[in-house]
């Protein structure tokens, strides 16, 4: 479904150039849970980032379904951001002024225009009080994302993520700023998706949730070493 | 629609959003107060030039006047453009009280009455006879009397302590006994070469005139300095009334549909075609110097001046606008760097670069309208009551914004004009789109991985 091949990155610090990324070759298939394992400064964040097209790689290809994002213009990048990819983050992201209805069916809302919004409004709310009830936050559609505990938040930010049926889901360490009862709430909701079949790729340092995977891949010092 | 959505909330909840909104609201409120008091001011003042002029005036600058002005009077009136025409002797005088031998330099104006109201507004600025202008050289206490019209501050200048006496707000105040006192108006009559007519005689021309009415046009200087009497006799006392009679000028006024450009351009023609046709006349050479002048043209010098102000007060409020659109800079560039954030996850959605120019444009857009909506709202009622917040700043602190013994100014002019306020509101508007431009790009180039990064949080 996805690949990369020969990936590299660096980054400039003032006047040190940090490589990244040194040559990663990496192929997911679809419906595979793969996570990415590696301690801090390994490069997966990057990774993720480049998979889901937040970033672009100083050298090397990435292949989503046989595409090369490379030669993706802006405007095919974005709608390939909004459709074919849900981005969890670690301090899920969510914005702030909007409701977690709204902050839910904000991808849909955002690949729309106000005409094809007005038309399609009704199924989107349906869309994502259903993903906010299979979420388990029916209750918490009309609140504010700061009237939430953490646990709620990263619920809502999977659900933003699988607002558009994305044909991959990208977490940074999704769990990472959780007690480890309510990530494995979130690792419990992650597996479920990947049983119905969903894709999806996680970036975590913990190699006890990398075990929740069905595959992990460990990147240290910018290579993949095990589980290409 | 997202971006409707989220610049509302911004809108909402972005507490800092009020500052720029009540920045712009000001600026509107200052401006569009400033602007309408300013705009009413001129465009009153150029009313009233207006009608104290007529739409044209066909006339020299020399104090010999030209002849043949009947013959020219004929042909204008007849042109299908016209509706009236007003020969007029124009000169200087010394005009005397009868009590006193001090008299003063004023100027006269020769003036068939009904002619001259068809042409000009000067009925209209007559006290006792403004219902019957025919009789306006008829003193009301006696009306058989040889009268004139005085320029209502001329009476004060000349020291007559029955003359009209300008209130506090501007109006004027007329005393309920008739002036039953007289002027000696003489002038120095000239030749048609320009030479006193009586230099061997050592005369001048006078004649005597009863107080018969008061001309207020509203123009301080022609209040102040002018007194109009009888055609006829301002031509004798000019020497202006030989075989061959002259005038100084003819004002015209156009028919209603006539552009004023396009009438004075015909009357141009008609001049010219009419200076041909009498080259071989006696005395035809009075007419080169007669020339055409709409009343803007005739009375430029007095215009020009207010016109400057206004221009002057529009770009001293035009650096009020730039002000505006730095603090909108300012404001943008404080609420993108607390947003940067959501400009991440909106990027992690796909939302273009150029879309997240437009939901901050949006966004300046909705706190210039509000903004501008408040201030023009405000603006409005401010200017509803200007009138009676001077009246009352007048009665309890003695503070008038023009002193109305002073300038001949009523009240203030407070009606917003469409234009006006269609100016100022869009421009408070381009002035946000203006001030938000560079901060919403500079937010569509974050690059949304680093605003994400945890260490950015």
């Amino acid at each position: 479904m996805i690949g990369t091949e020969e990936i590299y990155k660096s980054y400039r610090m003032g006047a040190t150039k940090v490589n990244v990324l040194k040559g990663v070759n990496l192929t997911v298939e679809k419906g595979e849970f793969v996570a990415i394992i590696g301690a801090s400064g390994s490069g997966k964040s990057t990774l993720l980032h480049i998979l889901g097209a937040l970033d672009r790689p100083d050298k090397g290809v990435v292949r989503f379904e046989d595409r090369d994002l490379n030669s993706f213009s802006a405007g095919e990048l974005n709608r390939f951001r909004n459709k074919m990819v849900g981005f969890v983050f670690q301090f899920y992201h969510l914005l702030d002024e909007l409701s977690v209805l709204e902050n839910v069916y904000l991808p849909t809302m955002a690949s729309k225009s106000v005409a094809g919004w007005l038309a399609c409004r009704k199924q989107a709310k349906e869309r994502a009080k259903e993903l906010l009830a299979q979420l388990g936050l029916d209750e918490r559609a009309d609140h504010k994302p700061y009237q939430l505990s953490g646990g709620e938040r990263q619920r809502v930010a999977v659900g933003r993520a699988l607002m558009n049926e994305p044909e991959l889901l990208l977490a940074d360490e999704p769990t990472g700023n959780l007690d480890s009862v309510t990530g494995n709430g979130i690792l419990d909701v992650l597996e479920k998706l990947n049983k119905a079949g969903q894709t999806i790729i996680m970036v975590t340092h913990n190699e006890g949730i990398a075990k929740r995977a069905g595959r992990i891949i460990k990147l240290i010092d910018g290579k993949i070493t095990t589980g290409t | 629609m997202y971006k409707i959505l989220i610049a509302t909330r911004y809108l909402i909840r972005r507490h800092i959003t009020y500052f720029a909104v009540l920045a712009v609201a000001l600026c509107v409120f200052i401006v569009l107060v400033v602007m309408t008091v300013l705009t009413g001011l001129v465009s009153d003042f150029k009313l009233k030039n207006h009608l104290f002029t007529g739409d044209c005036v066909v006339g020299t600058e020399t104090l010999v006047g030209f002849t043949y002005y009947e013959d020219l009077s004929k042909i204008l009136e007849q042109a299908d453009f016209i509706e009236s025409a007003s020969a007029v002797i124009k000169s200087y005088a010394l005009v005397s009280p009868n009590w006193t031998e001090q008299g003063l330099g004023l100027e006269i104006m020769g003036i068939d009455p009904v002619r001259h109201s068809i042409t000009t507004g000067f009925g209209e600025t007559l006290y006792y006879h403004k219902n019957d202008v025919s009789k306006a050289f008829e003193p009301v206490f006696k009306p058989n009397l040889p009268g004139c019209v005085l320029g209502v501050e001329v009476g004060n200048r000349l020291g007559n302590s029955l003359a009209p006496q300008r209130g506090p707000r501007g109006g004027y105040f007329y005393s309920d006994r008739f002036d039953e006192s007289s002027v000696s108006v003489s002038c120095v009559p000239l030749t048609a070469r320009g030479a006193p007519a009586k230099a061997d005689l050592g005369l001048i021309n006078t004649l005597n005139f009863y107080y018969s009415d008061y001309s207020n046009s509203g123009l301080a200087r022609v209040d102040g300095s002018l007194v109009y009497i009888p055609f006829d006799q301002a031509q004798w006392l000019c020497g202006m009334d030989g075989p061959l009679k002259r005038a100084n000028a003819i004002h015209i006024k156009f028919k209603p549909d006539v552009n004023l450009q396009t009438g004075c351009k015909k009357v141009a023609l008609l001049l010219e075609r009419f200076k041909q046709e009498k080259a071989d006349e006696e005395q035809a050479y009075l007419l080169d110097t007669v020339t055409v002048q709409s009343w803007k043209e005739y009375r430029r010098a007095n215009i020009a001046a207010m016109e400057k102000e206004q221009t002057m007060m529009t770009v001293l409020f035009g650096l009020v606008g730039i002000t505006t659109v730095f603090i909108i800079l300012v404001v943008f560039y404080m609420i993108i760097s607390h947003k940067s954030k959501d400009i991440g996850i909106l990027k992690s959605i796909g939302v273009s670069n150029t879309n997240i120019i437009t939901l901050f444009l949006g966004f300046a857009f909705s706190v210039g309208l509000i903004g501008a909506a408040i201030g023009a709202f405000g603006g409005w009622l401010f200017l509803r009551q200007i009138n009676q917040i001077e009246q009352w700043l007048f009665e309890h602190f003695g503070f008038q914004l023009w002193d109305r013994t002073i300038y001949a100014i009523g009240d203030i002019p407070n009606q917003v004009r469409f234009t006006v306020l269609a100016v100022v509101i869009l421009s408070a508007i381009v002035a946000c789109l203006a001030g938000a431009f560079i901060p919403s790009r500079q937010a569509a180039r974050l690059n949304p991985v680093e605003t994400l990064q945890v260490s950015q949080l």
